[in-house]
């Protein structure tokens, strides 16, 4: 009797405040041995088939990086250009300049075993200055934000998780929209949007940094499917996250510097 | 009698170490809802053999340790895991004498009771919608009772827990 009421009044304390973050913190000592042996097996997997690959297919691997390389290269080329004209323009525009976002990078060392959840565990922690809120990428796309900071870990909600929403915008041509996990981790739906708006399949969705929560301009995902529906008063719409949510290994972590970032 | 019962602690220490390793091990994603219970199951077979040693301070105890390692609200492994030792240890004389089937079958129930507590507790926190695909994990949990039971029985007796 008397721990069911311990647990109920830890679940609704927990779930109304965050009074119970220090517990947390410290309890977290004794997770982190976990989070790291879990991760051994994948290791392990990972090693195996880096060291047994044939020469033969390495170096067709190698060929087709190098191919990458080049295209990756030129495209730099342009960017630069590119990016000095943004400024330029920018300064015109007497907008506050675009800062370049210093990124690390951290490793997965552990993912969520509740299917319904899309939450990943990476190996920094406070001890690398994690905090929370931080956004996290993988080469692709945006992957989501740090959640809950331990001593050596921290967890990530991706975002596609059903609890996670954020504020994008359509490259193409700037229209604005809120992108809510959907619960799967291919689809991302755009809510509350009027059946005129200017969105079609294809179109890349870049985050707006609205919010104040995520850096303004990576890809967060591509338009899948837009269906008007005359009973409906808004038009259904269904993206693709660009990021490998369940692929990825290694993911960036991006610090500001201006702050900015208020609960 | 304290000799006797202070015996093999460390035994039943690592089982729901070990438990706990394989409950936070990355599945792929297909296999995500074939994972068995297996802090229920260790904390069923201990309050069946056990009862006066592992009870609800123990079930309390792991199901707090579960919740952190799973980061979801502190409490909710704690309290459906509370409820499993108490029902266990009500049990535990009639089930003893019951055929390893019958058992499973018990274990499925009570399994299946833990599922539920965890269910209402998240469904008070945020929408979850998944389905029956759900409460595949006890049916998981009770195939795999046998083995667990015969594998546990194994180390107890080699080791002389009591």
């Amino acid at each position: 009797m008397v721990a069911v009421f311990i647990s109920l009044v830890l679940i609704s304390v927990d779930q109304r405040t965050d009074k119970l973050a220090p517990l947390r913190y410290g309890l977290a000592y004794f997770a982190t041995p976990f989070y790291i042996a879990g991760d051994i097996p994948s290791k392990i997997s990972y090693a195996l088939t880096k060291s047994v690959k044939s020469s033969e297919i390495l170096s067709e691997e190698n060929l087709l990086l190098r191919q990458q390389v080049l295209l990756l290269q030129r495209r730099v080329q342009k960017l630069a250009a590119m990016s000095a004209e943004n400024v330029r323009l920018r300064e015109l525009l007497n907008s506050s300049d675009l800062l370049d976002d210093s990124v690390r990078v951290a490793e997965i060392i552990g993912v969520d075993p509740d299917p319904a959840r899309h939450e990943i565990i990476i190996n920094h922690g406070r001890d690398r200055g994690v905090s929370n809120g931080t956004p996290v990428l993988d080469a692709e796309g945006l992957m989501g934000q740090v959640v809950e900071v331990g001593p050596f870990t921290s967890r990530v909600i991706l975002v596609t998780d059903s609890t996670h929403a954020i504020p994008v915008q359509v490259n193409r041509n700037g229209v604005r929209a809120i992108a809510v996990g959907s619960g799967s981790l291919d689809r991302l739906v755009l809510t509350y949007v009027p059946d005129t708006a200017d969105i079609k399949e294809g179109d890349l969705l870049i985050s707006s940094g609205l919010g104040q929560r995520f850096p303004e301009g990576y890809p967060v995902a591509t338009v899948m499917r837009v269906e008007h529906h005359p009973g409906l008063p808004f038009a259904v719409i269904e993206a693709a996250p660009t990021a490998r949510l369940d692929r990825s290994r290694h993911v960036l972590l991006v610090h500001r510097d201006e702050g900015g970032l208020s609960e | 009698m304290s000799d006797v019962r202070s015996q093999g602690t460390w035994l039943i220490v690592l089982s729901f170490v070990c438990a706990f390793y394989l409950s936070i091990l990355p599945f792929p994603v297909w296999a995500e809802y074939w994972r068995p219970e297996w802090v229920a199951l260790v904390l069923i077979y201990w309050s069946f053999v056990l009862p006066s040693r592992v009870g609800v301070v123990t079930g309390w105890i792991s199901g707090l340790a579960l919740d952190v390692l799973e980061g979801v609200t502190l409490g909710e492994h704690a309290l459906s895991l509370t409820i499993l030792a108490y029902l266990a240890g009500r049990l535990h004389r009639r089930v003893r004498v019951f055929p390893l089937w019958q058992q499973s079958l018990s274990v499925l129930v009570l399994v299946g009771i833990n599922l539920l507590a965890v269910r209402m507790v998240q469904s008070s926190v945020a929408m979850v919608s998944e389905g029956l695909v759900y409460w595949l994990p006890c049916l998981v949990s009770a195939l795999l009772w046998p083995w667990v039971f015969a594998m546990l029985k194994f180390f107890q007796q080699y080791f002389h827990v009591r």
